[in-house]
This record gives structure tokens, sequence and C-alpha cells, in this order.
């Protein structure tokens, strides 16, 4: 029954084919816009997961504090108050702790040959590489050999190996920082861009001990003290307590009474770029759902047309029904048709959302993800919609009386 | 048996604080192998015995008995049935689908029944030939012409082997060469035994039927029987010129 309302649907779609045509472009662009508009917010929010991923996840980074003498409060990071020391002692105390990397940090100017270029030089430990999920392209990484023998070794960044090798293979050059020579091990795997736009493929690792020792200088107040640890948590459902763990032990290491502020800061970077991830998702919704009225728009050409056509095919329907069609034949054809009408466009649609996402990353160079879901909700969105407009009109046909029908002008 | 027979058929039509009575009792019976002319002046209530005759409406009082089953309180949907099995319809606007080939217009009936794709291609393909259209299948309806359109529609009427051909104004559309031609045909069929009623206001193809029904204001005046004009003598006495164009 369905098989032959659909033969008859398709016969008579066959018979007005520019109008066919016209009517299945609403629902064409109704059902590619919300597939494009929707992959354009996905590829945001793959991006955003992206920087998530770079910058280590489950991560929380432990700061030096301000200092509070004598009531001058200086800056955050101003006073090296948190040590190797409590980082071990998080990394050992905290359970849901996986790994606890200390690092200090400076600048300086690197010299290869008759180059030089200025880059962040960080003292780092063999943890470092596991809790920022940093991987070594070429080389190997700083060992933990490296940092009790305070070895000159070094492991450059992508960007600067750049700036400082060009076309040359970095490894085992000889670099100068702040004029002691490095030997350079491996180059860093690509991390790009931060959430807020630091390069952080320009950079040079090297041992902490040697970076104490040779490069960055040793704090008056405490030979141990580091710039920062960066604190890496077995899930992301241990953030919260993880944080609440790392705090208490380092008040409780640095004995601050419940009356003082912290001396140290802890940041949760991960937490912000959810928050950008969760707006994205809504611009995501926003986008799919501004699209969605053009294909609701569609849906209203749709009605138009198979009033237009219920009238035009008065005769039609009157004959028909002479030679035995029942209401439900009649109002199963004139479904089918607007089904038919709108499915056949959602499927051009589908194969218009998919050219157009690709056309704007490509020209706009924006990054589209296409999501599977969105592609199958439109489709269905699309055929709900022709069974809903395509429903009134048809249920006109099938209540016209065949004499009246079949005498119509 | 009788195939059609009506008893008190009735029909009001209500229109606003008014009743027309589109028809005050009619009592008639026709026998199967029958060729019945409906006559009448417009307003006599023949287009609305016609389309109670076609189960196209149902009487507002009476019987009605159609190849021995009574119709007259059938549903709407009881009534497309029958229609799709007893009655074959000849319109005066020959009612095709347009851009359908003739094949596919005679196997509309057939849709609404049940029968496989194949069997409707056959059946629909012997019809066609039997009104001598086989070589023209898939003409489209603009491409024939209004003679080959009114058999393209006889034999979607006989493509469902039905209990009677109801034929209403066949020939208004046609010269008076192609209306002998359909005449032709539709004796022909009545000679094979098929039973047929058919409205006409021509005077000169009411005498092609044997039994001639003339109605006046809702009621049947005259029921006379006769000696049927044989349509094919009639065709051959009319100028050939008339077959140009």
């Amino acid at each position: 029954m369905i098989f032959q309302a659909l033969r008859i649907a398709l016969r008579s779609l066959r018979v007005n084919k520019l109008r066919t045509a016209l009517t299945m472009l609403g629902i064409m662009i109704g059902v590619g816009a919300v597939i494009a508009m929707v992959s354009i917010g996905s590829g945001a929010q793959a991006r955003v997961a992206e920087q998530i991923q770079s910058l280590g996840s489950n991560l929380i980074i432990v700061l030096s504090g301000s200092s509070n003498a004598a009531g001058v409060r200086l800056g955050q990071g101003s006073q090296l108050t948190i040590t190797e020391d409590d980082a071990a002692a998080i990394a050992r105390e905290v359970p849901v702790v996986q790994v606890a990397a200390p690092t200090s940090r400076g600048t300086a100017q690197v010299v290869y040959g008759n180059l030089n270029w200025s880059t962040q030089i960080q003292g780092v430990t063999a943890d470092f590489f596991e809790a920022r999920d940093w991987g070594v392209d070429n080389g190997r990484p700083i060992l933990s050999e490296d940092v009790d023998g305070a070895t000159k070794v070094a492991l450059v960044g992508q960007t600067t190996a750049q700036n400082l090798f060009g076309e040359t293979d970095p490894i085992d050059q000889i670099i100068r920082i702040k004029k002691v020579p490095f030997t350079v091990v491996g180059v860093l795997g690509r991390k790009g861009q931060s959430s807020w736009g630091q390069d952080q493929d320009d950079i040079i690792l090297i041992p902490l001990s040697t970076a104490k020792k040779k490069v960055l200088g040793v704090s008056q107040a405490n030979a141990r003290s580091v710039n920062a640890i960066s604190v890496k948590v077995r899930s992301a459902e241990d953030m919260a307590e993880a944080e609440t763990q790392v705090r208490a032990l380092l008040r409780q290491r640095h004995r601050l009474q419940p009356s003082q502020d912290d001396d140290f800061w802890l940041r949760n970077l991960s937490e912000v770029l959810q928050t950008q991830e969760e707006s994205t998702k809504v611009m995501t919704y926003l986008l799919g759902a501004i699209a969605s009225v053009s294909l609701l728009v569609g849906g209203i050409g749709i009605m138009n047309i198979m009033l237009v056509s219920v009238t035009e095919r008065t005769r039609e329907i009157g004959l028909r029904m002479a030679v035995g069609a029942r209401a439900r034949d009649i109002l199963t054809q004139f479904l089918v048709e607007a089904v038919t009408l709108s499915l056949i466009g959602g499927i051009i649609g589908i194969a218009l959302g998919i050219g157009g996402s690709n056309a704007i990353s490509y020209l706009a160079e924006w990054r589209t993800v296409l999501a599977p879901q969105a592609v199958v909700v439109a489709f269905g969105f699309a055929a709900a919609i022709g069974i809903f407009f395509g429903f009134y009109p048809a249920r006109k046909a099938s209540r016209l009386d065949p004499i009246e029908a079949l005498r119509y002008e | 048996m009788a195939i059609l027979a009506t008893e008190g058929l009735a029909k009001d039509y209500h229109l606003g604080p008014h009743t027309v009575h589109a028809l005050r009792g009619v009592t008639v019976s026709i026998d199967p192998g029958e060729f019945v002319a409906v006559m009448g002046p417009s307003g006599s209530g023949k287009s609305t015995f016609m389309n109670l005759l076609g189960c196209l409406d149902r009487p507002t009082a009476g019987r009605y008995w159609l190849d021995g089953q009574d119709v007259a309180r059938l549903s709407r949907d009881e009534l497309a049935a029958v229609r799709n099995s007893k009655i074959g319809f000849v319109f005066q606007q020959f009612n095709l689908l347009a851009r359908t080939s003739a094949l596919e217009n005679v196997e509309l009936p057939l849709l609404y029944g049940s029968s496989t794709p194949r069997e409707r291609r056959e059946r629909a393909r012997a019809r066609l030939q039997e009104v001598g259209l086989g070589e023209r299948e898939h003409h489209h309806p603009s491409q024939l012409s209004g003679g080959q359109q009114q058999r393209v529609a006889i034999a979607r009427a006989l493509v469902n082997d039905p209990a009677v051909i109801l034929a209403d104004e066949p020939t208004g559309n046609l010269d008076t060469r192609t209306s002998a031609e359909i005449m032709v045909l539709l004796q022909r069929l009545n000679r094979e035994g098929l039973t047929i009623v058919l409205v006409t206001h021509e005077p000169d193809i009411a005498p092609f039927a044997s039994r001639r029904l003339l109605f006046r204001d809702g009621r049947l005046m005259t029921d006379q029987r006769g000696e049927a004009q044989d349509a094919a003598a009639v065709l051959a006495t009319l100028p050939e010129e008339e077959l140009v164009g």
C-alpha cells in the first residue's frame, strides 16, 4: 500500500519537475544550513577540546604566591614560596595526584653559531613530560639522571628550533644559554597556542638542577624553591578534591594560620577551558537553532505548494475517488508526496551541508567538524516537517466530495 | 435478476433554509446486458440519479441494489470499494491524468485494488487492445485525439471487469464522426454482454440505446424500449472528410 502510494507520489512529482525542485530548495537550504552551522560550532568545540589536551588534561598548576612583608603585598610570584619538597610532598601524600613536577622559569638569550634568540627557559624534572602530556618528537626527554647530575642538556620547542637552527637538525648541536654551553638532546612535540594566545613551542627545557646552578640562579631565601608545580590529577572527577587536598597540604607545610591568606596560587586551567567549551556548545546550539528556522520556512513552502497542488488537481482527486480510492488512499498519496519532497530535499541538503562546511573550512580556514548526529537529526527533522506540513493539504484533499471534485473546473 | 435495481430512490439537498428535492422516488430495474440511455433537461434529476447509480452519493430515501448487493446505506469507504470493483465511469471530459501514459491511465483503478504490478500491466494492455489503442500505450493524453482519449477512458472503465459502465455524456466533447465511432465501440461492448447506462441530452445519440429513460422534475417520466439504431451503419453514412485533422 505504502509502496503503491510512493509510486503514485513519485509519478506526480515527476510530472512537474521545476516546481518539485523549487519546493525542495527550501528544505535543501534548511537542512544544509543546519548541518553547516552545527559543523562550524562543533569545529569550535573541537578546538577548545584540543586546547585542553595541549595544556595537559587534569592539570592543576601551583604558583608561588605574593609575599606579605610588613603589610607590603607584592604581586603573584614575587616571592618563591613553594619548593621542590612541596612538589614531592604533593605527589607522595595526595592519593588522587598522579605526578607533581616542579619547574622554575626565566628568559634568556640563546646563541647557536651566529644566530641568537630570546626564549623562555624552563628548568624541569623528568616528571614534567608526564604532568603536561608533552611528548618528544625527536631525541630523548630529560631524565632523572640529568637532574641528579645537573647535566648540560636541553630540549628545544618547535618554534625555538625553527628560529635557532632553521633547516639544521638540532640534535647534538651545542647552544649557549647565558654563555653556558648545552647539548641539544631532543625536540619537543608541537603544542600550539595556549588558550590565551601564547606560543607554547617557544621554549627550551633544561634540567631543574642545572637551571638553578648555571642559568636562572638560586633564590637567596631557599635553594629548593621553584616558580611553579605542575600537578597532574588521575581523573577529571577528582579535580576538586585534589585542589582541596593540595591546598590543605601546602597550608600545613607552610605553617599558615587559619586567619592567613594562602602564600601560593592554584590554577585549574582546564576549568577555564571547560567553561569555554560550554560556551561554544551553546553557540553550536544557537547556530543550529537559527538554521532550523530556515528549515521551518522550507516546510511552510511545502505546505504552500501542496495546497496549490491539491486545488489544481481537484479533478484528478475526484477521478481517483470515482475509480475506487478511499479517503485514506488520497491522504496517503498527498502525505507521501510531501514527505518524499522533504526527504529528497533533505538528502540533497545533507550533501549541500557537507559541501558547505568543507567550503567554509577551506575558504575561511575555520575548523569544522561534521557531526553525524546533526546529519541524522536534520534528516529526521526534514521528514517530520514533511509529515507536519503535508498533513493539512492531504487531509483537505481526502475530504473532497467526489461529485464536486469531478465537476471542478 | 436485475443488475441494477432502485426502489423509491430519492435525494434531497439542503440549501440554507430550502430543501431541493432533486430526485423524488425513482423505481427502475435494469437487466444485465441492457444499453440504457438516461435523458432529460438540466435540473430533471438525471445527474443526481447517475451519481446515486455510480455510488458517488448516498440517497436520502429509497433502496438501491447493485449486482445483488444493497448499497444504499454503505459508508464512504465501502462505496469506494464498490465503485472500484463494480462500476466503470466514462466522463464527458475524459478525465485522464495528464503527462501519464495511456497504459498507466488504464491501470489507475487497479492501483486501488489488490493486484500485482504484472497483473495490472497485462490487464491494462489487454483493455487498450480491446479499444483499438494497443499501439499507443505509451502516448500521453496530449498526444492523442479526443476520440482516442475517450477510448483510453473506456479501457480504464473496463479494466476492473465492472458490472456496469456509467457513461456521462461520453460524446459531449466529440465531433459527429468521432461520436459515432465511440458509439460503435460501446455497442460492440454491449453486444459482448456489458451493461451500459449512458446519460445524454443529444437526440441523435439516444437512439443507439435499446432502452430510454426520460427524467423530468426529479421523476422518471417515460421508460421505453425499442430497436437500437446501429451505430456502425450511421458511421458509414457520414462523410469521410471529417476524419481529417
